[in-house]
């Protein structure tokens, strides 16, 4: 029994996904390898092999590989698959792009999402945006598995000495091909990885008034930015700030939001969160039953006298 | 070019679903059933393509029980110009969607097909993906913007930190997000002429496809409750307890 974890990196350097992803793949029990595919990342390489808990670093580099086109990933995956007992990717958007590929041309089903291992094909996955948690088990000879980051801890990124392994580079599928990227640019951390997240909801009214309100309680905080989906909807902010079912989960210490009530699909992309604060001038907003510590008020005046008085 | 478009019956998103008592799933008999909102924007993204001239004729695609058939007379009204319901009273998991839908592509040679990125039941995100896969076709998930021109479509999709832009040749898959557009409203007499409209009905057999669920569901729970806290009168006692009580900054 082996495991494969699918690094995501960005050809430089390993990201805060893969060592949740790495974690995951330790409770199955099994030895755990990491493929990095990518180009020139060879800095990536080196550090995945760093991971404590990995035993084997497969490097396979190429320009095929460099933007990570689903169609030329899911061939590297699939060239090496056949060593492996289960295939993890971290759930993040490159891998939900991938790991159904990969699954179908196994012929085998796809465990999305687990917040659990209860034992090598035995899962839990969150369903119906949280509401319910469902217990699921394999009977596939590969299970093919995206991993919610939030379930697991991060392994240490330090302490391993994986060996590291060349492989061939996947062919181009000629199919696709990357046109461009626009990049939000930000030195606050990011929203997946922050250990303090503010969050903002319609409430806000304007981009303007979001980023008004908002940047400077981020900047004290030295917080990430999250906004809920109808305040994205709406244009306030930008559309990978979106904290929810559909946007990104996250779990950190501490979140703050500003003017959500608290749809159902907002809630399951953060009730994990360990400490909730709530700001929200309806006293009946659904966020208040989640919320460790609600403040009834309106944003525009307790926000502004909570950067003041932090 | 025809597109083919997949749409789910899934329990409507405004209903809060409750786990069985048995712990065997959801309870899902007496609830209001819709089609899958990310279905709605992909039929409405297929019906604007034919609107711009570029694709002839746009079919809905639904698998499941014969209520589906409920679904594709929605898509029929959004602009659909017929209908294919894949009749089972199986459990359909992604991996024997797929196998369906790539079935009903070989049949009906469409140029694009476009689907939902997920659906709100089971929160999979793979059906598309995974008839890329078997169609080796190539695929643009996540879509905030699609542009066909020639064989190929320029599709740009929403990723962790941002926006991406690809380039696919079709014959390809293309998944939606929420942002690629806003469904139009049904009216009624577009709801009456979709009565009208051709919906042709297969059983999995008929196409020569295996559903049999590879994963199978051991029990079904309620998440950990998450109790309220306490309401602060105050920013100051707020900062006081996160402080000192709470110990988050």
């Amino acid at each position: 029994m082996t495991s494969l974890v699918i690094a995501e990196h960005d050809n430089a350097s390993i990201k805060g996904a893969t060592l949740n992803t790495v974690t995951a793949a330790a409770a199955i029990g099994a030895d755990v390898h990491v493929l990095v595919a990518g180009h020139n990342a060879g800095a990536a390489a080196a550090a995945a092999a760093q991971i404590a808990g990995v035993s084997k670093v497969i490097h396979a580099d190429g320009a095929s590989l460099e933007v990570g086109l689903a169609e030329n990933v899911a061939a590297q995956v699939l060239a090496i698959a056949s060593n492996y007992t289960h295939i993890l990717f971290p759930a993040t958007a490159n891998g939900k792009n991938v790991a159904p590929r990969v699954a179908a041309k196994l012929d085998v089903g796809q465990i999305s999402d687990i917040t659990k291992v209860d034992s090598p094909d035995t899962f839990e996955r969150p369903i119906y945006a949280g509401n319910a948690i469902a217990t699921v088990q394999s009977s596939d000879a590969v299970k093919v598995i995206t991993v919610r980051t939030t379930g697991f801890d991060a392994a240490a990124s330090t302490g391993g000495s994986a060996t590291v392994e060349t492989a061939a580079a996947a062919t181009d599928s000629g199919k696709s091909s990357f046109v461009g990227r626009e990049v939000t640019k930000s030195d606050r951390p990011e929203l997946t990885a922050a250990k303090i997240i503010v969050s903002g909801g319609r409430a806000l009214g304007s981009s303007e008034k979001f980023d008004e309100v908002m940047i400077p309680l981020a900047d004290k905080l030295g917080a990430a930015i999250g906004a809920s989906r109808a305040a994205v909807d709406a244009g306030y902010a930008a559309n990978d700030l979106q904290v929810g079912q559909t946007g990104k989960i996250v779990a950190p210490q501490l979140y703050v939001a500003c003017g959500i009530s608290g749809a159902i699909q907002h809630l399951a992309g953060m009730k994990d969160s360990k400490v909730i604060v709530a700001i929200n001038k309806d006293p009946e907003a659904p966020i208040f039953s989640v919320a460790d510590f609600g403040l009834e008020a309106d944003l525009f005046v307790a926000v502004p006298e909570l950067v003041a008085a932090l | 070019m025809k597109v083919l478009v997949a749409v789910k019956r899934v329990v409507d998103y405004n209903v809060k679903v409750r786990v069985k008592s048995d712990n065997s799933g959801v309870d899902i008999a007496n609830v209001k059933m819709s089609m899958n909102p990310f279905d709605e924007i992909a039929v409405e993204e297929a019906v604007r393509l034919k609107e711009k001239g570029v694709v002839t004729e746009v079919i809905a695609v639904s698998c499941g029980v014969a209520q589906c058939q409920e679904t594709l007379r929605t898509a029929m009204a959004i602009g659909a110009d017929r209908g294919i319901l894949v009749e089972t009273a199986e459990e359909l998991q992604p991996l024997a969607v797929a196998k369906l839908l790539k079935a009903l592509v070989d049949k009906e040679q469409p140029g694009l097909v476009i689907l939902g990125k997920q659906a709100i039941d089971d929160d999979c995100n793979q059906t598309g993906q995974m008839l890329a896969a078997l169609g080796d076709m190539p695929q643009a998930t996540f879509a905030s913007k699609v542009e066909v021109a020639g064989d190929k479509a320029s599709v740009t999709r929403e990723v962790d930190g941002g926006l991406e832009t690809i380039s696919i040749s079709m014959p390809a898959v293309i998944t939606t997000d929420l942002r690629l557009n806003e469904p139009r409203y049904v009216t009624l007499p577009n709801i009456m002429k979709a009565k009208k409209k051709q919906l042709d009905v297969f059983k999995p057999e008929d196409l020569g496809v295996d559903v049999a669920p590879r994963i199978k569901t051991l029990k079904v729970m309620e998440p950990a409750k998450r109790s309220a806290g306490i309401k602060v009168p105050d920013v100051a006692t707020l900062v006081d307890k996160l402080k000192n009580v709470a110990k988050v900054i």
